[in-house]
């Protein structure tokens, strides 16, 4: 009876609302009369029902809720003879807490769509060899399991036979598939785009990366920031002071009338709803972005950030270095870069990995023979020609001329940061290429940005030579820059700045950084969805995605100022009200529950247009 | 032994939901009280529990005499 009560609530919210419009209909049309008091009184009952059946229950595990209150104004008003006011009281209740519900909804669909994309089924691996769909939750370590084209990975593991590409935008929001070989290592909630697999289960359930991501965010939106710990205190007792108030009031004045208003508006409805809600649109909205929040009390601290300490290397440049400029002295490009790159092919040197990665098309040569100079470069003999590759010492000491306009290049490509590798053919200078971890695109607009939202200092730590920071820092207006820093000197440095009163935000790549991410009042780690990252930030940028850091600053002062005009809403609704109790001649419970009920709304409405921020 | 239990429940939509759920669970006997952790938005209660003094099912039908649909639990 209880649960079908409950169950059914919709249903009899809109009976109790049916019943309300016959009884004002048949008011309007004959008056008022027995018929009207009938209607009114099947109202109340079908709608005061389920609420008194929630007071009742939660009275048994000790809460004093807000049903209790109601349910007792209801009772209340029947036992004055209002039917009126209980009927519409007790369907404005209702109605009210049906449109919370739908509207609650909505702000969490960010997160439902993240929970949406993990698996549910899985095709296990059975005693004679075939495979069986199973629910996930029956997965164990161990099994083998297997994945068609376009289905879903259920578990993260490894590939042991078969073969094709993953599309693992779930978790390192990397758009482009990823190739995927016996041996490598696939993860759940990722999709096979081509091929089918098979794989071991090496981690299920909660434990794998996305289940990781998906219980962070369920608990971020959860965790209580101070002020709503301490809201959540204060109407733990003030539910029951309420009911303490009512007492007082009727026994001083014996008006009923009055006392069940009372009960009425005390109820701590926006208060109550308005800060978790805000911060709940505004986690949500940041995991559409790429942006995981680790909880409202990380949201209003990166609101008050005022210091921004950078990483360098694969934060603020992509972390690899490229060619950045190519300067020729011969007219046959061509047979240089292939010879270059018939050379370098050869070499494990970092900037030669570059320098193959920047001719993809060039023509291979077999090399017949290399030497190499230690501290200088390589001269090596391909396609019967001599091939000196190396810094500009290695040509000085092996005679090759550099004429003026050369050396002003060399000098002009250094000075920008560059490395530099000459290349000489037959003893002629043929090629100057410049390599450069590049800054990311789109860096220095991103950083004004943060600049006109109040953060006063942007400070690069690195440890790369001051030489190369200072040319970073200049490229892109930054208000300091320190270089040659070992991690444990940007963790000092984190916990100076702290010490100076600043807020601080630090940005890195989560594993070498993890001191100072974990030191800084809001690390926040270009993450990869990698365990480390997850666990020491406050802030991950899911694919590491440096232009997310504006919109997550800007997110962040917007969810803080949305709490904040919450509570100032509620708060000015309920002061309101209660004055006007005893001030006023026009207040009664009915009114008094539409306002307390549209409050409510309006507080959750307010907070939906973080969803758009 | 203590083991660790989640109970998905129907969508929550009152902040005082919370508290009654919490309530109900925590007056199992068996459930560590400290453990107690309702999610209000992603409406899952989480706790600990000893389970040779209670098990799963006990503590979803704690929830449901109260009025709460329990959709899925779990323990680990």
């Amino acid at each position: 009876m209880h649960n079908w009560l409950l169950r059914n609530r919709n249903r009899l919210t809109a009976v109790t609302g049916a019943l309300v419009l016959a009884a004002f209909a048949v008011k309007l049309a004959s008056g008022e009369g027995p018929a009207v008091d009938g209607l009114l009184l099947a109202a109340s009952l079908v709608g005061g029902l389920p609420i008194a059946v929630q007071a009742v229950q939660s009275l048994r595990v000790r809460v004093v809720s807000i049903d209790l209150l109601v349910a007792m104004a209801i009772l209340g008003a029947f036992a004055i003879r209002e039917f009126e006011e209980s009927a519409v009281v007790a369907f404005l209740f209702l109605f009210g807490a049906y449109l919370e519900q739908k509207t609650l909804a909505k702000t969490r669909s960010a997160i439902k769509g993240l929970v949406e994309m993990a698996p549910e089924v899985a095709l296990r691996m059975s005693e004679d060899g075939s495979f069986d769909e199973v629910p996930i939750d029956d997965v164990e370590v161990g099994e083998t399991l297997l994945v068609k084209t376009g289905g879903k990975i259920p578990v993260d593991g490894t590939v042991v036979r078969g073969g094709g590409s993953a599309n693992e935008a779930s978790i390192t929001g990397e758009p482009l598939p990823v190739a995927k070989d016996v041996g490598d290592k696939v993860f759940a909630g990722t999709i096979l785009e081509n091929g089918t697999i098979q794989l071991t289960a090496e981690k299920v359930g909660e434990d794998t990366t996305f289940g990781k991501i998906i219980e962070l965010v369920e608990e971020a939106q959860d965790s209580k920031s101070q002020a709503e710990r301490f809201i959540d205190r204060f109407s733990r007792y003030y539910t029951p002071a309420v009911l303490a108030l009512t007492i007082i009031v009727w026994l001083a004045t014996r008006n009923v009338e009055m006392a069940i208003t009372i009960l009425v508006l005390g109820c701590p409805g926006a208060l109550v709803i308005g800060v978790p809600v805000s911060s709940v649109s505004g986690i949500g909205n940041g995991a559409r972005n790429g942006i995981l929040f680790k909880g409202s009390e990380v949201i209003s601290r990166f609101g008050k950030v005022d210091t921004i300490l950078f990483d360098k290397t694969g934060t603020l440049t992509y972390g690899n270095p490229q060619v950045a400029r190519t300067l020729y002295y011969v007219q046959d490009h061509q047979l240089v870069e292939d010879l270059l790159v018939s050379v370098e092919k050869e070499s494990s040197h970092p900037l030669a990995k570059a320098i193959v990665g920047a001719y993809p098309n060039a023509h291979q040569h077999p090399v017949k023979s290399t030497e190499v100079i230690q501290g200088g470069g390589v001269v090596a003999s391909v396609a019967c020609r001599k091939v000196l590759v190396g810094n500009a010492h290695l040509m000085d000491a092996k005679g090759v001329p550099l004429s003026s306009r050369a050396r002003q290049d060399v000098d002009e490509l250094e000075a920008a940061g560059n490395s530099l590798v000459l290349v000489a053919v037959d003893g002629q200078l043929a090629l100057v290429v410049g390599i450069k971890d590049q800054v990311r695109a789109g860096v220095a607009e991103d950083l004004a940005a943060l600049r006109k939202m109040g953060v006063k200092n942007l400070i690069l730590l690195s440890g790369d030579n001051q030489g190369t920071v200072d040319l970073v820092s200049k490229e892109l207006g930054l208000s300091e820059a320190h270089g040659s820093l070992l991690p444990e000197d940007k963790a000092e440095f984190v916990r100076e700045r702290r010490t100076r009163g600043e807020v601080v935000a630090f940005v890195g790549d989560g594993i070498n950084d993890s001191p100072s991410l974990a030191l800084a009042d809001i690390g926040i780690a270009m993450g990869n969805g990698t365990d480390v990252a997850i666990e020491t930030s406050n802030v991950i940028l899911m694919n590491s995605d440096f232009h997310r850091i504006p919109h997550a600053l800007g997110l962040a002062k917007a969810t803080r100022r949305n709490m904040v005009e919450n509570i100032v809403i509620a708060l000015v609704v309920v002061a309101v009200l209660l004055v006007s109790v005893f001030a006023s001649t026009w207040m009664n419970m009915a009114i008094g529950m539409f306002v307390h009920e549209g409050s409510i709304l309006v507080v959750i409405l307010n907070a939906m247009r973080l969803l758009r921020y | 032994m203590v083991k660790k239990g989640t109970l998905q429940l129907e969508t929550l939509a009152c902040p005082t939901c919370m508290q009654k759920i919490e309530g109900a669970i925590k007056q199992v006997e068996g459930v560590d009280q400290e453990s107690v952790k309702v999610l209000f938005n992603a409406s899952k209660a989480k706790f600990t529990f000893d389970s040779s003094v209670t098990n799963l099912d006990e503590i979803a039908n704690s929830v449901k005499s109260i009025g709460y649909d329990v959709l899925k639990a779990s323990e680990r």
